[in-house]
């Protein structure tokens, strides 16, 4: 056993681990954590092939951007038991058994795929030269559509974010109206009494 | 069979780690006391002198009396997580220091040992990486305190981090398509032969800088930590040595942005107008410039701490308005010129 196989056996244990932690930890928070482990022990495997900016990029783009968000939104809402609304005995039933179909289907997908041996440690595919060529070169089409999806997906969010902040300004603005009555209704009200 | 390693390597790396590790310690340690200090001198006082001359024991004193504070974990906190929070902080204010190289290539006993612990393909991009994990540190602490003010803090904290990692990672983007390669250690060769980063890239320089003080947390941007209008911070519950941790976190961050701003922009060990390369690998070659490193690095601190106790704090809406409709755009113009230049000079 090389130092290269003792890593992935090393890397594969705490990957699962860290993964099964995710979906039984009764805290949100520590899940989030913990799929920050997941993310890192997988960016350990992507070292091991080789694939040094695919690793970099996923700790960057998940661990440090996506998951951040996550744990806004949790740390903010206060998720705890009391308020955790209690799912359905059939709905539950219905996720288990879809979750089992999408393994079903994942299992039978992969079983029959030739086993192809990866190059450890040495091949330079995923070298970011490489990537670069193959991205930029062959692939610029799909690249650039890509990113216009991007594009779109970010006006999307930038349009919604708008929109709610009006519709918040708007309520600012009853409520100011709501104030001035009162405040011109107030002399006279004291004046009735 | 088992492990066959080149047992000098580990060695070799081993040391240059406890090394660096050591001297960022070193170096954030005084830092507390240089901080006081130039405080003192800016507003005309003292500052310490009572431990040890000129009162170079300070930082001990300081130490000793951090660790010898009552420790006090609040009992509705996560206790796990309230004793991590400080840890990640410091984990990843030293992880940077990895993919620096600290000086000339020097040879022990014939051979080649650069003073760099990984120079890996992508070493900038490791760098932004740390920086956006550094965000842990302080989510974690607040939300792991179970207090309303330390959550809001530490959220305030990390929404800024975030803002300002955008115009940081543009203007790098300028410098790398400068010098075409993503090593640090070639980036400072480029810098050697061609010249500094900070001629071609005076407002890249500029983004990075605010930025940098962004990231550190530093004035103006100290709001996570703003004691005196928005209650004290992420680190309100915080006692003893955690506490001492978290502004220790600080100062390391303070060290090695300084060093990795000498290194991207003002040729990191290089020293100007001395071609040092043709005195060979010695190891006195490699030491002066692990020195030149240092000075400048230095005199980042002593421009950052100058800039604390000169400006006074941004508001909360100006920070993110300079941040999202001043940096953002002035980054990208930046980045967009100078691919247009690098594109018409190559052709």
């Amino acid at each position: 056993m090389g130092i290269t196989q003792i890593l992935f056996w090393a890397l594969a244990a705490i990957a699962l681990f860290s993964a099964l932690m995710v979906i039984t930890s009764k805290n949100p928070v520590y899940s989030v954590l913990w799929l920050i482990v997941t993310f890192f022990t997988i960016s350990g495997h992507y070292l091991l092939l080789n694939a040094q900016f695919l690793a970099i990029v996923n700790i960057i783009v998940y661990a440090g951007a996506i998951m951040v968000l996550f744990l806004f939104v949790i740390m903010l809402m206060n998720l705890s038991k009391d308020t955790e609304p209690q799912k359905n005995k059939w709905l539950k039933l219905a996720g288990a058994v879809a979750g089992g179909c999408l393994l079903l289907v994942l299992v039978a997908a992969l079983r029959n795929t030739e086993t192809r041996m990866t190059e450890l440690g040495s091949g330079n595919i995923g070298l970011i030269q490489n990537l670069g060529n193959v991205l930029f070169k062959e692939y610029v089409v799909p690249f650039e559509i890509a990113s216009i999806l991007f594009l779109s997906a970010m006006v999307g969010a930038v349009v919604i974010g708008k929109r709610e902040k009006k519709r918040v300004e708007d309520e600012i603005a009853d409520a100011e109206v709501v104030k001035t009555e009162f405040h011109q209704n107030e002399p006279s009200a004291f004046l009735n009494r | 069979m088992l492990l066959q390693i080149d047992w000098f390597i580990i060695i070799e790396k081993f040391i240059l780690i406890a090394v660096i590790v050591t001297t960022a310690l070193i170096v954030a340690m005084y830092s507390t006391y240089a901080e006081r200090k130039i405080a003192a001198f800016l507003q005309d006082r003292r500052g310490p002198n009572r431990a040890g001359p000129f009162g170079l024991l300070q930082p001990l004193a300081d130490g000793v009396k951090l660790f010898m504070k009552e420790e006090i974990i609040p009992l509705t906190s996560s206790k796990t997580l309230f004793i991590m929070g400080p840890l990640l902080a410091m984990i990843t204010a030293t992880m940077t220091s990895a993919v620096i190289p600290w000086g000339w290539t020097i040879d022990v006993a014939g051979r080649q040992v650069p003073l760099q612990i990984a120079d890996i393909n992508i070493g900038v991009l490791y760098i932004f990486g740390v920086v956006s994990l550094g965000v842990y540190g302080i989510m974690i602490g607040g939300w792991a305190s179970n207090n309303k003010f330390s959550l809001i803090a530490a959220i305030r904290g990390a929404s800024q981090m975030i803002s300002y990692e955008l115009a940081m990672g543009l203007s790098l983007i300028a410098v790398l398509m400068l010098v075409g390669d993503l090593r640090m250690s070639t980036i400072v060769t480029h810098q050697v032969q061609h010249g500094w980063n900070i001629i071609y890239q005076p407002l890249g320089f500029l983004i990075f800088f605010v930025c940098a003080l962004a990231e550190c947390n530093r004035t103006p941007f100290d709001l996570p930590e703003a004691e005196n209008e928005l209650n004290f911070g992420y680190h309100q519950e915080y006692s003893s040595m955690k506490l001492g941790f978290y502004l220790f976190a600080e100062y390391i961050n303070m060290f090695i942005s300084g060093v990795v701003m000498s290194t991207l922009f003002f040729g990191g060990y290089d020293i100007p107008f001395v071609n040092e390369a043709a005195w060979g690998p010695h190891w006195w070659v490699g030491l002066l410039g692990f020195a030149a490193l240092m000075a400048k690095a230095f005199a980042f601190i002593f421009l950052f701490m100058w800039i604390r106790w000169t400006i006074p704090r941004f508001r909360y809406d100006q920070l993110m308005n300079l941040g999202w409709k001043g940096l953002l755009p002035l980054a990208l113009v930046n980045m967009l010129i100078t691919a247009v230049v690098v594109l018409l000079l190559n052709k």
